[in-house]
């Protein structure tokens, strides 16, 4: 009796919150109905700050949180009870394979979002890089497809799979950097700005200390 | 302090004398400077200094430690520059400054041209025939040198250029995955994409590799050219993309249309944008074709084949990419 | 100890009056003048490091299964090319210092020679009597691309697989032949690589730097006949050149930059990661990676080809240009023909048929100045549009809007950029020229006072 008592404070809770900082666009055409969903989703949006968007129009970011724990369980109940759409996923990333993590990422991920998650661009959206995410949230953003991400299910990308390419994306955030300062792992760019803003840089004062100037 | 500083200068002209050996009087062609003492032992710390870093990058090549590369690049890196650094100083210091001033070389030397142009002149007086030794040497030597290119053309097939129109793709031929396991039509869900293979032909083919993607056959809008080439809404374009050949490995699936951009396949080379709605239609970028097109069915059992070859050859632009389908 | 080898040298090969004649040869001193010889020590660096990995690179495109202690790519398929630069970069003991201080050595390499042509152009070193040297010069930068480009391309791992490709579709974009040509290249199409690894192997161990150190001898021998070439101060004329002897003024400070030069190679060889092949992957023709790009001293052409809008110039069914041909070839072959070029597009205009041996402050010829500058804002802004994908993921500016400013400032700002180069140019001589006449006038005034004081 408590537990239900509890239960259906927590989704009026979800539901006034809904009312307060949902409702005003996905009541309307202007976003897509939570009707559906399932928790998976909300907690997504939720908890990486996506939601609630700045304003209309604009991709989704990562960004603080301002609801606090409670309040999201609240409306990710509340979006749950709307029926439907997938419950929040258990990711163990310890049981994936590194190398079938890279293999399977390199093949399904790293088109958009670099294969060491450094994050890209294609056209029309900014693909993030994937340091700052959980491995609930990437397993949740695998099975959504988030903005113009596709959207991945089991079948597609078994719970097997996908716990190997959460442990990659784990990985990547201190790969191996046997070769020293590691300058951002996206490759020749940041190589550039080094061979002219280090090298030339302490060459040409070597020039300047060897040789002499017009005025001297 | 200063009777080691005596007896390390001491030593040094000692060494230099006994190097040197004996002097005869005779005019300076370097003029003379005073020495500098002080700079000397700078020179000597710095050589020093070299040589504990080339030391230090023997013993840490030997030891097995973390961050090894940096400590050997620090180390002989460091050795190098000390080196450097006692050269310069020396080049300021220790070495005498001059200023020389000589002449630039001549010009040119007229009369001396004048003998060759002579000598090379006078060599073929006993010709009367000229121009047609010309003519002669010219020919020999041209063809000759045609000749003796003429086996670059084993370096490949110059001439068969047909060869860019071939793909594995046969009437019947199944979709498999890269473990080659066949594709059935409904692993293709909506808002994904994957990759598939001529089944039993080399992966790395340049016609091989496939994307497919599903979309609501309401939603398609083939050319007449490309109608029935969809399997149920499933389309199958080539990997490859028409502009430089990378392999177009993005996908656009919109989760909620009325706000983001259409489903598309990216390339993320430089971009060009594919539409897999109208056949391949270049919406963005700079590729100058539409992406090939692959017409599969579903077969009896609900696997995915391919209903003949694409309808353009597959990957870059060439002369003759427009003039030519690939074998049927 | 000198004298017995002296004498044992001049003995066996009768050359103590060149030595003597070498020894107190005049370097005109000043800093810019030694931007040549860092190219010259981190072309040596590049040799003496590349022998040492050559030993161990398996050029190979053989299939073969990773089986070593880098976990991530545990048994995954690879070329043996590619497998070979792992095992290089994580179990050869200074293997990875050794291959990072090449990739470094060959980056620092052309920044030196495009500084060096920079100092080149801007003070007209290349006119008469040394055209030839100066050609000598442009076709070493042009092959030390060439160069790079292969020896990055034989690791065969996902970023440089990918600008493989590109390379092949850029040579099959020229009109006529280049499929032809392409075909003969890679014994067929792409990929081809049981075929290609060797001949890019061959070209980059053996053919091209044989071919870089021939020219390397022929333009160091000419700028010894000629002489170099000095700035105007006081005793300089066109006739007589002032500077520092061989021996002994010129040889510690050559041999410090030389060892500063490696220094730093080594430095950054073993402090910075560059090309972290492992962190790539293997090379496959169906996958790519976003933000793939070439190594700087390509750049420009990847902004080339990102710009181009969508088309392939098509008569009656014939392909004449494909797409990737004006990015890919018509731009770099027309920034080089104009560098390969200007001594005798600038003989045309000023009909200057002299021999100079004085260069020129670039202030001091500023027609040429704002022609040069205009050029290069011209490659540099198309080489930043190449980056726009980049500054749309980390500023969050829009890419297509990006691109389509490129395309007109591309067209624009090197005109914009040209003229204000030239009106500092003329701004800073006649700043100088107002200085001469004022300390001209102030010595004029001291001397009549001084007049004025000692008359009685």
């Amino acid at each position: 009796m408590r537990a239900l008592a509890i239960a259906l404070a927590i989704l009026a809770s979800g539901k006034h919150l809904y009312g307060q900082h949902c409702a005003s666009c996905h009541d309307t055409a202007n976003a897509p109905s939570l009707r559906g969903v399932g928790p998976l989703a909300a907690d997504f949006y939720l908890r990486t700050g996506y939601m609630p968007l700045p304003h209309l129009g604009v991709q989704p970011r990562r960004a603080r949180v301002t609801f606090t724990d409670a309040q999201i369980r609240a409306l990710v109940a509340y979006v749950g009870s709307l029926g439907g759409g997938p419950p929040i996923p258990k990711p163990h990333p310890a049981r994936g394979n590194l190398a079938q993590g890279l293999h399977l990422f390199t093949d399904r991920c790293s088109g958009c979002h670099q294969v060491v998650a450094e994050g890209g661009y294609v056209t029309g959206a900014v693909p993030p890089q994937l340091g700052d995410d959980t491995p609930t949230q990437i397993a949740e953003a695998v099975r959504i497809g988030p903005n113009v991400m596709p959207k991945f299910s089991r079948r597609a990308i078994s719970d097997a799979q996908l716990d190997s390419i959460i442990r990659y994306v784990q990985y990547t955030r201190h790969p191996l950097d046997r070769g020293g300062w590691s300058i951002g792992h996206i490759g020749p760019v940041p190589e550039g700005l080094v061979t002219w803003f280090i090298a030339a840089v302490a060459l040409l004062g070597v020039c300047l200390t060897v040789g002499r100037r017009l005025r001297t | 302090m200063t009777r080691l500083r005596d007896a390390l200068v001491a030593g040094l002209a000692l060494l230099a004398g006994k190097i040197g050996g004996t002097r005869e009087s005779r005019g300076r062609i370097v003029p003379e400077q005073p020495a500098e003492p002080r700079a000397e032992l700078l020179v000597l710390l710095l050589l020093g200094l070299a040589s504990a870093g080339a030391v230090a990058f023997i013993v840490l090549y030997a030891v097995s430690i973390p961050s090894q590369t940096q400590y050997l690049g620090l180390s002989l890196g460091l050795s190098l520059l000390f080196v450097a650094a006692a050269l310069i100083v020396t080049s300021h210091r220790l070495v005498v400054t001059e200023e020389l001033e000589e002449d630039y070389p001549p010009e040119e030397h007229v009369a001396e041209q004048e003998r060759v142009v002579q000598l090379l002149e006078e060599g073929g007086d006993r010709l009367t025939r000229r121009r047609l030794f010309r003519l002669g040497l010219l020919g020999a030597g041209g063809t000759l040198g045609l000749a003796l290119l003429t086996p670059v053309l084993s370096l490949g097939p110059f001439f068969e250029t047909k060869l860019y129109l071939g793909t594995p793709w046969r009437r019947g031929r199944r979709l498999v995955d890269e473990n080659g396991r066949p594709w059935r039509a409904d692993d293709i869900e909506r808002d994904d994409f994957y990759t598939a293979f001529a089944e039993g032909a080399d992966m790395e083919e340049l016609g091989s590799p496939l994307v497919l993607v599903r979309l609501p056959p309401g939603d398609l809008r083939l050319p007449e050219h490309l109608r029935g080439y969809d399997a149920g809404g499933i389309v199958a374009y080539s990997k490859i993309c028409t502009h430089a050949g990378c392999a177009i490995a993005m996908y656009r699936a919109p989760l909620f249309q009325p706000a983001e951009p259409r489903p598309a396949l990216v390339c993320p080379c430089h971009y060009s944008t594919f539409d897999p709605a109208t056949g391949g239609a270049v919406l963005f970028g700079p590729a100058g074709r539409p992406l090939p097109m692959l017409p599969i069915e579903a077969d009896g059992r609900g696997f995915l084949r391919a209903k003949g070859n694409f309808d353009g050859p597959v990957g870059p632009s060439w002369w003759g990419v427009r003039m030519w389908r690939p074998n049927p | 100890m000198i004298r017995g080898a002296v004498r044992y040298i001049d003995r066996r090969s009768r050359t103590a009056p060149f030595v003597r004649k070498a020894l107190r040869y005049v370097f005109p001193d000043h800093w810019s003048f030694l931007l040549g010889e860092v190219a010259l020590y981190a072309f040596i660096v590049l040799v003496a490091t590349g022998i040492y990995l050559t030993l161990f690179f398996v050029d190979s495109t053989a299939p073969t299964v990773y089986h070593g202690p880098y976990l991530p790519l545990q048994g995954q398929h690879m070329s043996e090319a590619y497998a070979s630069v792992v095992n290089i970069s994580t179990t050869v003991k200074a293997g990875l210092l050794i291959r990072q201080t090449h990739h470094w050595a060959a980056n620092v390499f052309i920044a030196a020679i495009v500084l060096h042509l920079f100092r080149i152009f801007f003070t007209g070193a290349y006119r008469k009597p040394r055209e030839l040297t100066y050609l000598i010069g442009v076709t070493m930068l042009t092959l030390a691309l060439l160069e790079a480009y292969l020896g990055y391309s034989m690791v065969d791992d996902l970023l440089s697989g990918m600008g493989l490709a590109i390379g092949w579709s850029v040579g099959m974009s020229i009109p006529f032949f280049g499929a032809n040509l392409m075909s003969l290249l890679f014994h067929g199409p792409f990929p081809g690589q049981s075929a290609l690894w060797p001949r890019m192997y061959v070209a980059h161990v053996f053919l091209l730097p044989v071919l870089i150190g021939t020219l390397l001898a022929l333009h160091l021998t000419l700028v010894a006949l000629r002489h170099h070439t000095q700035f105007r101060r006081r005793r300089e004329t066109e006739r007589r050149v002032v500077g520092v002897p061989a021996w002994p003024g010129q040889t510690p400070r050559s041999l410090g930059l030389a060892f500063a030069t490696a220094g730093v190679l080594f430095l950054l060889g073993g402090l910075v990661q560059t090309n972290p092949v492992w962190l790539w992957g293997p090379y496959h023709m169906y996958v790519a990676t976003n933000g793939a790009q070439p190594d700087w001293y390509l750049g420009w052409l990847i902004g080339g080809l990102r710009l181009m809008p969508g088309f392939d110039v098509v008569i009656d069914g014939y392909t004449l240009v494909p797409n990737p041909f004006w990015g890919g070839v018509a731009f770099p072959v027309v920034v080089l023909g104009f560098v390969y070029l200007w001594p005798w597009i600038e003989r045309r205009f000023t009909g200057d048929e002299a021999y100079h041996n004085i260069v020129e402050r670039p202030r001091d010829a500023p027609w040429r100045t704002a022609v040069g500058i205009g050029v290069l804002s011209w490659v540099f802004i198309v080489f930043v549009a190449g980056s726009s994908d980049r500054a749309a993921v980390l500023f969050g500016l829009s890419y297509t809007g990006q691109i389509w400013f490129y395309r007109v400032a591309a067209l624009v700002l090197p005109f914009v950029f040209g003229l204000i180069a030239y009106r500092v140019c003329n701004g800073l001589v006649a700043g100088e020229r107002v200085e001469e006449d004022r300390k001209r006038a102030e010595a004029e005034a001291r001397l009549a006072h001084a007049e004025a004081v000692t008359k009685p």
